[in-house]
């Protein structure tokens, strides 16, 4: 298992070598990230799979994570593994929704479904992917699933309509109110304003202490 | 005779086709009976779990990664414990390890029962599959006694198991192990090596060492092109350290090295079960620090901070600091991951599921490509696919 040193010094040697692509390491939790610009993903990639002293000839798994408030609100992240050295790597990279970064099938073929599903769940496109269709969702979906503002259950929902003797789409329609607790202790204080706090609290006229 | 112009010919394999092991909608374009390129459809059993998962608390969270690759469930348990365990800087009791290990071995013998007989359904041979189903429902029972279900167990806890072993547990485990290699003797007999079985399988779907990397293989499908990649001894974790077994590689890379390779390490996998029973260290089973596991049931009778404790625990959930990791453990199907992104709250912000299936399928087209339209049931079984941990 690769320890603290050891990840300390190929992290070194990452940025020593490639220090106009990459802008700096960390390790963490006995993992070494790298973060990286992302117009120079690939060039990184080539060199981190093809020098002697990396040979991260594995590309684990590529992933998105959204960060709305930010203004490149994307991360791309990278997990590449080295059977030689027996290390780990991540790289990390930012996107937004409108600008595509390079696609990096030419380095790891299986980058391919990942990319997709990139593209599927978070909307982050790749620039030179061969085929960036949906992956997981259904046919002619709108939207990007994953994003942090899309409702948990959805915008639309599906039924076999004995009429139209086919499957319709309805906009959600949810049969019982959506729950969601946030089991924040009393002591601590809520950060939104509760509703019976609000002067013209709705609501109240059909409570059942009214009745 | 006039020239004919002829077209390559589409086909739909699937979504309904007993050989696409679920719902695999893949599109062949076969010329004659050769296929000339793959494409896989998937999604039809997207669930959104990493979705889900967002909006669950972390004990919440737990059981959805029974229903990922339902056919050994443990296994892709012990990933995300590891992972919480991780970031929280968790230890676990020795005997916690030692059992988290035992069932992972017994899930990764459920897997490969599945797949090795239902390989050999897929080309012909139906008795196998009806033996192997025998086996694998005493192993859910074992499952069923150790936490009350056959397939989503959620056993597996950040920092330990959920409850010990019950009495008699181990030596009936024992006693299995001791009349499991009869059943597989028998199988064997029927399919390694027969005539039949071998045309279906010797050289179809060979893929070299270099492709396996570059197609992201792991798991059986690089032990089988002779790469000796296991992360139970290139990463141990939990009590694998201490565990005596053998890598097994295959030599060819094809369909039916990966079928010998996955029987062959049912064999290690019995090994370690029967190491891990007799080593059985005693004490706890899940670790004493009680902000992320519940007290006691005994003390919860008596004590009202206990009782306040466990409410608390299974309502609001504990906090993980904030941060990422990513653990990895080898699942039967190969590397299965968690990358895990914590802001600090009781809710993962982000959890991706690694699962090795999706990798393999997407090799599809690339390794189905010059092959007969009768070789594709054979790759689907050699690749292990179950579309539970393929669409998420």
């Amino acid at each position: 298992m690769s320890n603290q040193d050891t990840l300390n010094e190929m992290g070194q040697v990452i940025v020593k070598i490639l220090e106009n692509e990459v802008h700096e390491y960390v390790v963490a939790n006995g993992e070494l990230t790298i973060t990286a610009r992302s117009d120079k993903i690939v060039s990184i990639l080539t060199t981190l799979r093809d020098e002697a002293i990396f040979k991260f000839v594995q590309l684990t798994d590529i992933c998105g994570v959204d960060y709305p408030e930010r203004r490149k609100r994307f991360d791309v992240v990278y997990h590449i593994l080295s059977l030689k050295h027996n290390i780990r790597v991540r790289i990390k990279t930012q996107a937004d929704d409108e600008n595509p970064i390079p696609s990096v099938v030419g380095v790891f073929p299986c980058a391919n479904w990942y990319e997709r599903e990139v593209w599927d769940m978070y909307g982050v496109m790749f620039d030179g992917h061969p085929d960036l269709r949906r992956l997981l969702t259904d046919y002619g979906f709108q939207g990007h699933p994953l994003r942090r503002d899309f409702p948990l259950s959805g915008y639309v929902e599906l039924r076999y309509s004995e009429e139209e003797k086919r499957v319709v789409y309805e906009p959600v329609n949810l049969q019982q109110e959506f729950r969601d607790f946030d089991f924040m202790s009393p002591w601590e204080g809520a950060k939104y304003i509760l509703p019976e706090a609000e002067p013209d609290a709705k609501g109240q006229e059909d409570s059942i202490w009214q009745k | 005779m006039a020239e004919v112009d002829i077209k390559n010919y589409n086909i739909n394999f699937g979504p309904q086709h007993p050989a696409a092991h679920g719902v695999l909608r893949l599109i062949l374009e076969l010329d004659g009976e050769v296929v000339e390129r793959a494409d896989p459809h998937i999604g039809l059993l997207h669930r959104g779990t990493e979705k889900l998962i967002e909006n669950k608390t972390y004990l919440q969270a737990i059981p959805y990664f029974d229903r990922l690759d339902y056919v050994s469930p443990m296994n892709q348990e012990h990933a995300f414990c590891l992972a919480i365990e991780k970031l929280i800087g968790l230890e676990v009791p020795e005997r916690g390890q030692y059992i988290r290990v035992l069932y992972a071995e017994i899930g990764r013998i459920l897997n490969h029962i599945m797949n090795v007989t239902a390989h050999g359904m897929d080309v012909g041979a139906l008795t196998p599959i009806l033996w192997g189903f025998e086996e694998r429902e005493l192993l859910m029972e074992f499952y069923e006694r150790v936490c009350g279900a056959r397939l989503h167990a959620n056993y597996f806890r950040p920092g330990g198991v959920h409850q010990d072993l019950p009495e008699g547990l181990a030596d009936d485990i024992l006693r299995w192990c001791d009349h499991f290699p009869g059943t597989m003797d028998d199988i064997e007999t029927l399919v390694t090596e027969n005539r039949i079985f071998k045309q279906r399988n010797v050289d179809i779907g060979k893929v070299t060492a270099e492709e396996c990397y570059a197609l992201g293989f792991t798991g059986a499908m690089l032990r089988g092109s002779n790469i000796p990649w296991d992360l139970r001894k290139a990463q141990p974790y939990d009590a694998y350290n201490d565990m005596d077994f053998d890598v097994v590689v295959g030599k060819n890379g094809d369909c039916y090295d990966r079928f010998v390779l996955r029987i062959e390490e049912m064999y290690q996998s019995i090994k370690i079960i029967r190491q891990c029973i007799e080593k059985m260290p005693g004490g706890d089973v899940l670790s004493a620090d009680h902000t992320v596991t519940p007290p006691r049931r005994a003390s919860i009778k008596t004590s009202m901070e206990a009782l306040i404790q466990h409410f608390k625990l299974y309502t609001e959930g504990f906090k993980v600091p904030e941060g990422e990791v990513y653990a990895a453990v080898e699942a039967p199907k190969g590397e299965f991951g968690v990358y895990l992104v914590s802001d600090g709250s009781n809710k993962p912000y982000r959890c991706k599921i690694r699962s090795p299936g999706y990798a393999h399928l997407q090799a599809m087209d690339h390794v189905a490509r010059g092959h007969m339209l009768a070789d594709i049931p054979a790759l689907m079984g050699s690749f292990d696919i179950v579309f539970g941990e393929v669409d998420r």
